[in-house]
């Protein structure tokens, strides 16, 4: 019995653990403000919310175990949104296209991100940074600056607004299918085990005969593909593609994966965490409107929550 | 001279670290105008007891005496300030600063409000001349430095703080043979001017030249202290490992015909100007040692030959066919079998915040796995299997392998490249800083790998363990290799004139 | 001398050799040409990046990041639309305000990066929200006062004997008061010490706790600068998140243009102000060759990417691959 509970203590970390105890509390939160806040319908609802984030979260995690970052997730959203739109306009194949050709899209930009980061060693921060404003340049000349015309193809809707099992929104099942793979390539590919390493001590990940540059290259890719898919799927749920539609997704991108445990630093983390993560900061954003909060006080909230939670178990081990 | 007055004292001094004990009711005594040798194995406290001494940690029990008088140091500064300096066996200068910028870091001259940059550069040359590093340019950034002269500026940055105590922890690691000529010299004229001294290393005939008085540590408690001189090695040896303590180096066996076809051979191997035209061959069931004083190359040629230096010129030949070895990933491939246990355990052999299991599966893992996905049955097994074989002591596989002791972290850098099963075995100074206990170990299996048939390169800084351990030694110096000794040739006295490049026969 | 002097000022020169190239290109080709005017023009937008970018570079020095300098700087312009106004006195009193908001700012983000031990990056992100919800507060919409002191705002923005830019020389009043005597002092020392190695600045009893506060307050010190004088070109406050994020991001841009190592310990604030100032031409270039302004984005972005891969010819050099990881 207390061999078994060493385990399951072993096995379930602390970080995780109060991620999921804080989105209890904010639960009964919200339950205090509107009774209908635990009702299934509305739970649904937020993990359909949700599950674009939690499709983002996944590809930043990825970097972050590498102890990178990715800043240009925000237009890696909007540029997926806009091509896979666009694609659509071509007719019955770009219909079909229109959700593989944004992903594509993705990727390219994330290759850019892990060329410079693996193969040039330029900061992640500052190559993202400008890859961010790369593609935010091209689809304002694109676009003319305004938010383009084209709409979402029907695979795009379905995808992100319709319901293929009775009652569970398409999206979730996205993020089911996404969030079961991440896992399965975090503990289980050799793969994973790398970006683990590479996070870890990437000169000791090379010596031992790890590909990394190669590794870290396709976790950006694959990074930059997840967060055009969610760009893909938002523009179906919202029928068409907008503007800097991304810019809402990286602050809590990055919150989410660091309130689920991975460290900044990278290294440590587990899919279960992230995935706390953004319930957490999606029942968040979701009181702040039930509130009626205006929109300061919603910024100013989100902060200090953040932080408020960081600080009870996001900090770093005193060292001496 | 025993009877002379205490300068520092501590007693009854115990600290934990979580569950485990690092010191348990430890005394010390320290005379002034004495060198005080600390012994012990890894693991037996030495570490954490300069450490309480320095400030840096504080102790959960026990009281610390200067002169007789209480003291409780707040950090490394106020121990700085009471005359305790120490100079720690993990560098403590600042790589981005100059070197004399670091040796007056912690109190610069000041001018006006701001820090008088002349007077700090004359601070700076003084001490550098005390310590032997008169050649050291004082505006030098410290990471452009080699580790050697890095490390006499370690010693000039404690001088500058006029020490009443000194502690040296390992502090002649990295040293090459004529610095640690100089440094000793600097260390006898301040015990002469009164300092008392500090010191801890592996290494015993510095501590047979060097120390007055020895304590030896075992499990966090001082076992023995006596002058020196009273107690032979074999006597010293015992007290540290507290068990009887027989052969050192295991028996080498007959040598391998130079006619047996070589599994690695070399031809002209060049990266200028550090590698110039090395030629060698290793033979399966050969030790070939790589000797020399530190610096002349050895470091180079291993990284060489593992592919991980760029733009290197001449022929590497595997089982005579020549092979282009570009990277670590083709050095460990099938077709080689080629492993590298590197210099830094810490920041090039493991991953100190993942488990045991997975470091030591990481380099191995092809061979779990298929089309990617991992086999974890069979990764356990195998882990579980080295793990008996080469005796790591660790609380499960699941334990961070920043939680073992130094010498178990060197097993597991070893063992995780003994999975995949290597021919050619590359080793850079695999016992740095390791205890005896571990040491024998290591070198043990070194032999019972050779005569399982795998050519093994082991380059060391250590003497005692070229002689011991290899079938041939080849010195090199400024890059090239001056010398071949085999067999019985290997001796103390040939491997220092050689790797000096002089030749004592004609001296003498 | 020179040996150790260039090496310690490469990362600086390299950038003024970059600003110079560009400025150089942009005067040119510019239809009014080499004229005061032009030059203060340049200078006060340049001025205004170089005030964040040195914000930044006491953080970066440390090898932290404040992603909050924009929004420090957003909130310390909407205070100083209500505050600088009327006479000597309180225009005074409101400067002083201003920029006690920011050092209050900055040593809040040191604060939770020093005692509650979470990483910048995450930490600065979380206050920056917080800041911009403060400054959102107050400035609803975009406004100015009608009491603003527009002497002081047209004194600071305007020219120095007719001919040199006041923000320039306001800029060099900075380096004198503030980044001189910081870079000679202990603390100073301390900050490089401390991003370099924390562990060995440690082991050396280096004031850590101070050289970080010290650098994050001066960062929100500067950022608050920053804002105000934001203010004195436009005249009003606005709560702008995208003026304040792309503050922060040219922050970065401009600091690591300047040659300051995004790993902490190297660099200096006056690399960082070239930096600041090229970064500020390249934006430019695009106006006076007369292009449609819609490529403007596209071309900064380009412009940024080439300048920081530039960065990695150094790789070619290299002939250790550990040395990649260094």
């Amino acid at each position: 019995m207390a061999a078994t509970f060493a385990r399951w203590k072993s096995r379930v970390d602390m970080p995780v653990a109060t991620a999921f105890g804080c989105i209890i509390v904010l639960l009964l939160i919200g339950s205090i403000y509107s009774t209908n806040f635990l009702s299934p319908a509305y739970l649904l609802q937020q993990l359909k919310v949700g599950a674009f984030l939690g499709i983002i979260a996944t590809g930043m995690m990825m970097v972050i175990l590498m102890g990178q970052i990715d800043l240009s997730v925000p237009w890696a959203v909007t540029m997926g949104a806009m091509m896979a739109s666009a694609a659509t306009a071509y007719g019955p194949a770009g219909q079909v296209l229109a959700v593989p050709f944004g992903i594509f899209v993705g990727v390219l930009m994330g290759l850019v991100n892990g060329v410079g980061v693996a193969y040039l060693r330029i900061p992640s921060m500052i190559v993202t940074l400008a890859v961010n404003a790369v593609a935010q340049g091209l689809m304002v000349a694109y676009t003319g600056g305004f938010s383009p015309q084209d709409t979402a193809s029907p695979a795009m809707k379905y995808l992100a607004a319709g319901n293929l099992i009775f009652g569970l929104p398409n999206a979730v099942l996205v993020w089911i299918v996404v969030g079961v793979l991440a896992v399965i390539l975090l503990n289980r590919t050799t793969f994973g085990r790398a970006v683990y390493g590479i996070g870890n001590r990437e000169s000791a990940a090379y010596l031992s005969g790890i590909p990394t540059q190669r590794v870290i290259m396709l976790g950006f890719a694959l990074c930059g593909g997840l967060a055009a898919f969610a760009g893909v799927l938002l523009a179906g749920y919202a029928g068409k593609a907008a503007q800097s539609m991304g810019d809402a997704y990286l602050l809590p991108a990055i919150a989410a994966v660091v309130l689920g445990g991975t460290s900044i630093l990278g290294g440590r983390g587990s899919y279960i965490g992230t995935i706390a993560g953004v319930i957490l900061i999606t029942l968040l954003q979701s009181i702040l409107s039930v509130m009626q909060m205006a929109e300061f006080g919603r910024q100013i909230i989100y902060g200090m929550v953040i932080i408020a939670m960081l600080l009870l178990y996001g900090r770093e081990k005193r060292t001496t | 001279m025993t009877e002379a007055p205490s300068l520092f004292r501590m007693e009854g001094i115990s600290k934990r670290y979580g569950g485990v004990r690092a010191l348990e009711q430890a005394e010390l005594t320290i005379k002034a105008g004495r060198v005080h040798a600390i012994l012990g194995e890894n693991g037996a406290g030495k570490s954490t007891l300069i450490k309480v001494m320095a400030g840096v940690v504080a102790p959960d029990a026990g009281r610390m005496l200067l002169d007789d008088k209480p003291v409780v140091f707040a950090g490394p500064a106020a121990a700085n300030a009471a005359g305790i300096v120490c100079i720690f066996q993990e560098l403590s200068l600042i790589p981005d600063l100059s070197v004399a910028d670091n040796i007056v870091i912690s109190n610069p001259p000041m001018r006006f409000g701001l820090i008088d940059r002349r007077a700090q550069h004359r601070i700076a040359a003084e001490a550098l001349q005390r310590a032997g590093g008169g050649d050291i340019d004082p505006r030098e950034i410290v990471k452009d430095l080699p580790l050697s002269r890095r490390q006499i500026v370690e010693i000039a940055k404690a001088l500058a703080r006029k020490p009443r105590v000194l502690i040296l922890d390992e502090a002649t690691s990295a040293l090459t043979a004529a610095d640690v000529t100089t440094v000793f010299g600097v260390l006898k004229r301040l015990r002469d001017e009164g300092i008392a001294l500090l010191y801890i290393s592996h290494r015993m005939h510095e501590i047979a030249e060097l120390a007055d008085d020895c304590t030896v540590f075992r499990n966090g408690r001082n076992v023995a202290s006596y002058v020196a001189g009273t107690k032979t090695d074999r006597e010293v040896v015992e007290l540290m490992i507290g068990r009887e303590y027989s052969h050192k180096f295991p028996a080498r066996p007959a040598p391998v015909p130079s006619t047996a076809p070589p599994v690695l051979e070399v031809r002209n191997l060049t990266w200028a100007p550090r590698l110039n035209g090395i030629s060698l061959a290793a033979r399966a069931g050969e030790v070939v040692g790589l000797g020399g004083l530190d610096g002349q190359g050895q470091r180079e040629l291993l990284l060489a030959l593992f592919g991980v230096l760029r733009g290197v010129s001449g022929a590497v030949l595997i089982d005579g066919k020549p092979t282009a070895i570009g990277s670590p990933r083709v050095a460990k491939s099938p077709g080689v079998g080629m492993a590298l246990i590197p210099e830094d355990r810490k920041t090039e052999g493991l991953m100190l915040p993942m488990s045991v299991r997975d470091n030591l599966s990481f380099a191995s893992l092809g061979q779990f796995s298929s089309g990617g996905m991992i086999d974890r049955a069979a990764e356990s097994r195998a882990v579980d299997d080295v793990i008996r074989l080469l005796e790591i002591k660790t609380d499960g596989t699941a334990a961070l392998a920043g939680s073992l002791s130094g010498g178990n972290q060197q097993k597991v850098v070893i063992a995780k490249w003994l999975m995949t099963a290597p021919r050619i075995i590359l080793l850079n100074d695999p016992t740095r800083g390791i205890d005896v206990g571990t040491k024998q170990e290591i070198y043990a299996l070194l032999r019972r790998l050779a005569n399982e048939g795998a050519a093994i390169i082991l380059y060391s800084t250590d003497y005692d363990e070229l002689i011991g351990c290899c079938d041939r030694v080849l010195v090199l110096y400024d890059g090239a290799i001056k010398r071949e000794l085999a067999g019985d040739e290997i001796t103390e006295r040939a491997l220092i004139a050689s790797a000096l490049d002089i030749d004592l026969a004609v001296e003498a | 001398m020179t040996r150790f002097w260039l090496n310690e000022q490469r990362g600086t020169l390299l950038a003024l050799a970059i600003f110079a190239v560009m400025f150089t290109l942009y005067v040119s080709n510019h239809p009014a040409g080499f004229t005061p005017n032009v030059v203060q023009t340049a200078a006060n937008k340049g001025v205004l990046l170089a005030l964040v970018a040195i914000a930044q570079t006491f953080v970066v020095l440390t090898a932290g990041i404040d992603l909050s300098v924009g929004m420090v700087m957003i909130l310390a312009n909407c205070i100083a639309s209500y505050l600088v106004v009327g006479g000597l006195i309180t225009t005074t009193g409101g400067v002083l305000a201003v920029l006690a908001t920011g050092v209050v700012c900055g040593a809040i983000n040191g604060a939770i990066v020093i005692f509650g031990r979470l990483q910048p990056i995450v930490a600065t992100i979380a206050t920056g929200a917080v800041y911009y919800g403060i400054a959102l507060w107050m400035r609803p919409f975009p406004g100015s006062t009608d009491a603003f002191n527009g002497d002081l705002a047209d004194a600071l923005t305007g020219k120095v004997f007719g001919v040199v830019p006041a923000s320039l020389v306001f800029l060099l009043g900075v380096i004198v008061v503030i980044w001189i005597p910081f870079r000679r002092s202990i603390l100073g020392r301390a900050v490089y010490a401390t991003g370099s190695s924390e562990v060995a600045a440690f082991m050396s009893g280096v004031p850590i706790l101070q050289a970080k506060m010290l650098a994050y307050v001066f960062s929100g010190l500067l950022a608050a600068v920053g804002g105000l004088f934001l203010t004195f070109f436009t005249y009003s406050g606005e709560a702008s998140l995208s003026n304040g994020n792309t503050y922060t991001l040219y922050s970065i841009a401009a600091v690591v243009l300047g040659g300051v190592s995004l790993f902490g310990g190297r660099g200096s604030a006056v690399g960082a102000i070239f930096g600041a100032l090229a970064f500020r031409a390249i934006g430019d270039l695009l106006f006076v060759f007369d292009f449609d302004p819609l490529w403007q984005p596209l071309f900064q972005g380009i412009v940024l990417l080439v300048s920081v891969s530039l960065g990695s010819a150094r790789l070619f050099s290299v002939r250790n691959r550990l040395d990649f990881f260094s």
